[in-house]
């Protein structure tokens, strides 16, 4: 599903607070995941250790990538696994459809893969008369709905029950009004269960893929991809070049992060690992650059690269958390996404790196110590310099450097201002001034601080 | 050029220089009391734990507690008794009705009450995913504490798939709320049998 809206971050995040006890309900919601988090992290004593360690690895990943994987290709080949390479989404989709097509097949099954999303697969597949079904619970959901997902691991988190019994009234025929979760579900697996067993081709995501043994590991809780994949004829696995990681033990610092970073879980129920296609099977990977190649030339913004997709910076994010998923109109929401996108399309994204307080959670929390907050301020340079600001912000800031480097105009801005919020407040009490959105403008002191020393200063 | 050569060549071009490999502290948190530990995150992730002296208790468990007139998929000679072994053909769609499956696993591992199965343990890889109910029978001495001692464990073996279950399938999708049962099994029982 692709973002058509042409609105930027705040504006749609106007939208989401327009329903301020919604915005309460989806804040409270994940920050009792992101508090999970803490307990799950806080049982292992070396948590610390680890995410250094799953830094250090990454960083190895990064500076050998090209070795790596030509390593992976040829342990994959060997394993049976056909390797493909595509330098754009549109290549990407290209050889998904050509795949399906060579297979004659007109339904296909998808798990999680927040790849095939940044490369809206689903929209590409079905203008060529491909129906793809998500297999994912909160995936489908959104899916029925015609929506994106709003976040990478919890992509219905915006939905409430009512809503989505509603919505599976009309589309699986539920009894109207029921909203019990364990209800749902077991309708859910009723309907993608006639899916998963008509289904010829299946498509995954990749969590890693190891350099040493050419496998691929994919991660999920409900069953759906092994379901997937183990009914299918044809496995296609499509996973970004910086997925990599070289040594199979690896895995073990990767998987002990992975699930309790994003849900509090200690691992994810299913961690399958894909060596060789079953019996008559049939299994490709795509290896995807779309500008992660450029992007590691980058000593700013490189890092961004070694994300491993756990969530972790959404469901602690204070903007995330009260603007919603759907207001970064990018795949990727949240701090990550703010990174990531300016990246993909600089002038399209140019909002997301002030979508942000840089109060530096995003970077407290990540498992493989992903320094986001820094790089969020870095973009805002960036974009800046190259001009892709509104008017009003660069005005803003233009008159604002002009006040704070000079003394006088600084002393006199400031009486100025006190004494209009004191006689006029509502020359900055309406809606063309943007902090007064959901504030209350603070009370005006009756003197600066530059006069009351003055004043009081002792001789 | 094709796009593998131009992927190639810009992350040739564009890689940084340095940053060897780290060691691996494999410092363990969970040290002590691996039965305990495994067992009590099991349960705490939908699962269920059952001690057993011998295969005779876990064949009378099963007449117990399960309805062993439906269909029972399982791959061990020793439970022929209660639950026959099913002829895998290679066609997994057979496997729809199954409703209960029985399986060994090669070991478990204490911090996350997960346990390693690869493809020579499944019938078919299809099954510990397409049944109803799962048991799962490992030796109550092959619990390792971490994952790095699993890892270890596994080496450089080879298999042509393997995946660590812990728990029943799950979600909690709908507003945060756990249920049981996603697309995969709705139980799962795990045996730890004594040698």
């Amino acid at each position: 599903m692709k973002y058509t809206d042409s609105k930027d971050h705040a504006e749609l995040s106007e939208q989401f607070n327009r329903d301020e006890a919604r915005v309460d309900w989806h804040d409270k919601t994940l920050w009792f995941i992101r508090e999970k988090r803490d307990k799950a992290a806080w049982q292992i004593l070396e948590w610390e250790q680890l995410r250094e360690t799953a830094s250090q690895i990454k960083n190895n990943v990064l500076s050998n990538l090209h070795s790596y994987l030509l390593q992976f290709e040829k342990n994959a080949q060997q394993n049976g696994v056909t390797v493909h390479w595509a330098s754009t989404p549109e290549e990407h989709n290209e050889l998904v459809l050509s795949i399906i097509q060579k297979h004659g097949v007109a339904n296909i099954v998808k798990s999680k893969s927040m790849l095939t999303e940044e490369c809206h697969l689903n929209e590409y597949l079905s203008k060529q008369g491909i129906d793809v079904v998500d297999t994912d619970l909160g995936e489908r959901i959104v899916q029925l709905a015609g929506e994106p997902p709003s976040h990478i691991v919890l992509p219905c988190i915006h939905w409430k029950k009512e809503e989505i019994g509603e919505l599976f009234h009309q589309h699986l025929g539920t009894p109207k009004g029921n909203a019990d979760p364990q209800f749902l579900t077991a309708a859910a697996r009723e309907h993608l269960r006639q899916r998963f067993m008509t289904s010829k081709v299946a498509i995954t995501g990749v969590n890693f893929g190891v350099a040493e043994t050419g496998e691929v590991v994919v991660c999920t809780n409900e069953g759906n991809a092994d379901l997937g994949v183990q009914l299918a004829e044809v496995h296609i696995a499509c996973m970004g070049i910086e997925k990599i990681i070289p040594l199979r033990k690896h895995l073990g610092v990767f998987l002990r992060l992975l699930a309790r970073s994003a849900t509090g879980q200690p691992i994810t129920t299913y961690s399958s690992h894909f060596n060789k296609p079953r019996e008559g099977q049939e299994m490709h990977i795509i290896l995807v650059d779309n500008g992660r190649s450029e992007r590691l030339g980058s000593a700013d913004f490189r890092n961004a690269l070694k994300c491993i997709r756990c969530g972790a910076c959404f469901n602690t994010c204070p903007v995330y958390r009260r603007s919603g998923g759907h207001s970064y109109h990018t795949a990727v929401a949240g701090p990550i996404g703010s990174i990531l996108a300016p990246g993909l399309d600089m002038k399209k994204n140019a909002d997301l790196p002030f979508a942000s307080t840089l109060c530096g959670s995003c970077s407290n929390v990540c498992p493989v110590k992903i320094d986001i907050h820094d790089q969020l301020y870095k973009w805002r340079q960036v974009i800046v310099q190259n001009g892709n600001v509104s008017t009003t912000k660069k005005v803003g800031m233009k008159s604002m450097s002009f006040i704070l480097s000079n003394p006088g105009v600084y002393k006199v801005s400031g009486a100025v201002g006190r004494w209009v919020i004191k006689h006029f407040p509502f020359i900055v009490n309406n809606k063309f001034n943007p902090w007064y959105k959901q504030r209350e403008m603070p009370k005006a002191p009756e003197q600066s601080f530059g006069e009351w020393y003055s004043k009081n200063r002792k001789p | 050029m094709s796009s593998r050569e131009k992927i190639l060549g810009m992350v040739q071009k564009n890689q940084p220089q340095g940053n060897s490999l780290p060691e691996i502290i494999t410092s363990n948190s969970v040290e002590q009391n691996l039965v305990e530990r495994f067992s009590s995150i099991l349960t705490s992730i939908g699962g269920e734990v059952v001690e057993a002296k011998d295969w005779n208790t876990i064949a009378a468990y099963i007449t117990q507690h399960f309805q062993t007139s439906k269909r029972i998929g399982s791959t061990i000679p020793q439970l022929s008794d209660v639950a026959g072994i099913i002829d895998f053909n290679n066609d997994p769609h057979l496997l729809e009705d199954v409703d209960l499956t029985i399986l060994q696993g090669h070991f478990g591992v204490a911090e996350n009450g997960a346990i390693w199965i690869t493809e020579n343990q499944m019938g078919d890889r299809a099954l510990p995913f397409i049944t109803q109910q799962l048991v799962l029978v490992i030796s109550k001495n092959e619990i390792v504490p971490t994952l790095h001692q699993a890892y270890e464990r596994i080496g450089n073996s080879k298999y042509n798939f393997g995946t660590f279950i812990a728990g029943p399938s799950k979600t909690a999708d709908i507003e945060q709320s756990l249920v049981l049962g996603a697309h995969g099994p709705k139980s799962l029982v795990v045996f730890l049998l004594e040698d």
